[in-house]
């Protein structure tokens, strides 16, 4: 008959994958300070190499090394993300709180800026506010942030409007909890895992945004490392065939946004009561 | 005294009323049923007497005073799904502990365990989790019980069992009990009268 | 049609960080449908019945384990066949409006459960109008979302996109909770013609006296095992129900003695001899020793020593 023999490793397997996700982020965080500053010492001898036993990334045409610099480069990608991914998810709770809780008026002003925000070309907008905001890190981590709380804004907003016409929360009220107790005990519990997970899976997001700031030149300046910078400057020599200048940061890119995404899943499916003890 | 003064109710101004004009009383030690198809109006009625629908008209008196809009509200409402009228992210432990008193005696006259309490309401059965809801109804300051549709959704062995205890438990304390129930059998064997105001067709 | 021989489904939780448990829920489930026959599942509220439809439609959990044998149209139900004949030769009538979509028309979703099932699409809009007009639906009913039906009217939804296919096994689960009695009647009523016109119906609900209606043997279910399968003529006088659980379930209802009992019947995997020797009181020395097989008595079976 039926036997699923995988299924019995479930909750191992969930909990080794975000394992792996975290080590994996700790040996970029890692890596980043032991490479120092190499990634900055040029090396005129050893330009335009490919990717070779010595250089896993190649050298680029000032002779410095790709991989600690792409290392370096996903550090400062990495942070620049998780700071403005954290912000956005901040600003996405307390909005969402106050639109379902506060009333009617703040409701509608709340769900129209949603509207205006997830309706307006979303480069466009980054490109507008960091600029505005003087380039930079912090240009690049304020535009992000500015942008992304409206789908988690809703989320959270509906998640709470539902829980507010449960049952279960009229019969608090009904055995004497007041609203404050509420909304400590039975709100917090539910909205908290969502808003873990929809942190989590901002980061992609935010790190590929800021990236995506930084080759078009409105972010960070290109002294600095940043994937982004890396991208940008890879450009002038795809053409004479130094491919791995563009694939190797690139690659390392989505491939960390998709491992925040995997995390992001695995925290999900461990924190639903219902699957959590399968 | 439990009762309710011309009350009636809708569900938007541009609904007909469900009920309209209803007055009804139940007093401390009786046992009130309430007989009638679904969907006709009989737990919108219960949601109005225990507080958790204001009332479209009319008023709900409880001892000659209207329900508090705040604390422990002496009358309580148990549902026909009981795993709607718990949280789901919490411990049974948790659930029971919402009650102002939770009472060892109290608990073992309903055949609340021990080992539940560690469990999730999905892991428990029908007829437990709506014992935990009951439990969870008694503190001292209920008076009224107001039963939708309690035991529909449980087995003859568990509904016979779980009706004993409460009448035992309202018998004791006094409590009035609204029975809510489409099986007129149940209602004929509980209830010293029954509320025939939903069965009329007429009324849609 | 169908035929259950010591089913079993067992469920591994993790109790604790890494540590797992096997729970088994349902052990000794026997059963056996004729084509034509209404055949009720009668126990308690909760794990057991549900998981057999779910087992039969190969919708379990993934951390559920199944053993024992089915067979289906006498030939053995595997997993690979049981995908395919799920919706076409096995379908499932829901048991609330929450199967299905807020966001469709109830048209719609009666169409796609008949292009699921396998009807053509040049065939489908007539079978749908077929379907709606034998449960007395009104044409504009297609047209309305789910939840602009009344409770009965929903019901009716749902037994039409079960049968809206050539399915020859229906699978009712709880189809009359909530409903009040005229409406249940119908729906019965439904499943009765079902039966009739040749196909086996499986009925599970934990109310007996809405299975006696239609069907015409049960099966009573309690603490995961099958205890007695009876017909129903057999429920008419008290005598001849033979397993005392069945006896105390008919006793307990409000229309007989109103009794019940506190003790809940519970299996645990150290479990030997009968499981109900703590509430029986024809209980001895036999009883503690072994469970007892399931065995032939009358025009029916029954899981106990002394019967």
């Amino acid at each position: 008959m039926t036997i699923n023999p995988l299924a019995l490793d479930r909750r191992t397997r969930t909990m080794m994958v975000i394992l792996g996700c975290l080590i994996l982020f700790s040996a970029i965080f890692l890596g980043a300070w032991l490479y120092g500053e190499q990634g900055q010492v040029t090396n005129l001898a050893l330009r335009k190499l490919p990717p070779g036993w010595n250089q896993p990334f190649g050298t680029d045409w000032l002779g410095r090394d790709m991989f600690a610099r792409t290392i370096k480069g996903l550090r400062i990608s990495l942070e620049i993300g998780l700071a403005a991914a954290t912000c956005s998810a901040i600003i996405a709770l307390l909005l969402g709180l106050a639109a379902a809780t506060m009333g009617r008026i703040v409701d509608v002003s709340v769900t129209w800026l949603c509207d205006v925000g997830m309706a307006t070309p979303h480069l466009v907008l980054l490109i507008l506010i960091s600029f505005a905001c003087g380039g930079g890190a912090k240009g690049v981590i304020i535009a992000v942030a500015a942008s992304h709380w409206p789908a988690l804004t809703r989320v959270i907003r509906a998640e709470v409007m539902q829980l507010r016409t449960s049952d279960y929360i009229k019969l608090s009220h009904r055995l004497g909890k007041s609203p404050a107790w509420i909304a400590r005990h039975h709100f917090l519990p539910h909205v908290v895992p969502q808003f873990l997970v929809g942190l989590l899976l901002l980061f992609p997001h935010a790190i590929l945004h800021a990236a995506g700031l930084t080759f078009l030149g409105f972010g960070m300046s290109p002294h600095t490392p940043e994937i982004g910078t890396l991208l940008a400057e890879s450009m002038r020599y795809l053409t004479t065939g130094m491919w791995w200048l563009a694939v190797a940061p690139g690659l390392a890119l989505v491939l960390s946004a998709m491992t925040f995404d995997v995390l992001g899943n695995n925290v999900r499916a461990l924190l639903d009561p219902k699957t959590l003890r399968e | 005294m439990l009762e309710s003064r011309s009350l009636a109710y809708r569900y938007g101004r541009q609904r007909s009323w469900l009920f309209d004009d209803l007055d009804l009383q139940i007093t401390p030690g009786e046992i009130v049923g309430m007989s009638g198809p679904s969907g006709r109006g009989k737990s919108t009625l219960a949601k109005v007497l225990a507080g958790y629908l204001p009332a479209g008209r009319g008023s709900v008196m409880i001892g000659g005073r209207p329900l508090p809009v705040s604390g422990p509200c002496p009358v309580q409402l148990l549902f026909q799904h009981p795993e709607l009228a718990v949280n789901p992210r919490w411990k049974v432990g948790k659930i029971l502990q919402e009650a102002k008193e939770p009472t060892a005696p109290l608990h073992q006259d309903l055949g609340i365990e021990s080992a539940w309490l560690d469990r999730y309401p999905h892991e428990l059965s029908g007829g437990e989790l709506q014992r935990v809801c009951l439990a969870r109804a008694l503190s001292s300051d209920t008076r009224y019980l107001l039963c939708d549709e309690m035991t529909s959704m449980l087995d003859a062995l568990t509904q016979a069992h779980i009706w004993r205890i409460t009448l035992d438990i309202a018998r004791r304390r006094g409590l009035g009990l609204l029975v809510i129930s489409h099986d007129t059998n149940l209602i004929a064997r509980l209830c010293s009268r029954n509320i025939s105001y939903f069965e009329d067709t007429t009324m849609h | 049609m169908l035929d259950i021989q010591d089913l079993s489904i067992r469920f591994t939780r993790y109790t604790f960080g890494l540590k797992k448990k096997e729970t088994c829920v349902v052990q000794g489930l026997d059963l056996s449908i004729a084509p034509g026959q209404v055949m009720a599942v009668i126990g308690q509220s909760g794990a057991g019945k549900s998981l057999l439809a779910h087992a039969l439609l190969g919708i379990l959990p993934r951390n559920a384990r199944v053993e024992g044998r089915i067979l289906f149209k006498g030939k053995p139900l595997t997993p690979e066949r049981l995908s395919a004949l799920r919706g076409r030769e096995i379908a499932l009538i829901p048991q609330s409006i929450t199967a299905l979509n807020p966001l469709l028309r109830v048209g719609v979703q009666v169409a796609r459960a008949a292009r699921l099932s396998g009807i053509s699409k040049k065939d489908t809009p007539t079978t749908v109008n077929r379907a709606f007009s034998r449960y007395l639906l009104q044409k504009e009913v297609a047209t309305w979302f789910p939840f602009q039906l009344s409770g009965g009217m929903a019901r009716r939804v749902l037994t039409a996109t079960a049968t809206v296919g050539m399915a020859d096994l229906i699978l009712a689960d709880e189809p009359t909770s909530g409903l009040d009695p005229t409406t249940a009647r119908e729906a019965l009523g439904h499943l009765r013609e079902l039966a009739d016109t040749g196909k086996a119906v499986l009925l599970i609900t934990h109310d007996i006296e809405t299975a006696l209606q239609v069907a015409d043997m049960v099966t009573v279910f309690c603490a995961g095992t099958t205890v007695e399968v009876a017909g129903a003529e057999d429920f008419k006088g008290f005598g001849q129900l033979r397993h005392p659980y069945t006896r105390a379930l008919w006793n307990a209802l409000p229309a007989n003695s109103f009794v019940g009992t506190m003790k809940p019947v519970e299996r645990t995997s150290n479990t030997i001899g009968c499981p109900f020797q703590s509430i029986c009181n024809k209980q001895d020395a036999t009883c503690g020793l072994s469970s007892p097989p399931l065995k032939h008595s009358g025009n029916g079976r029954v899981r106990c020593h002394h019967a």
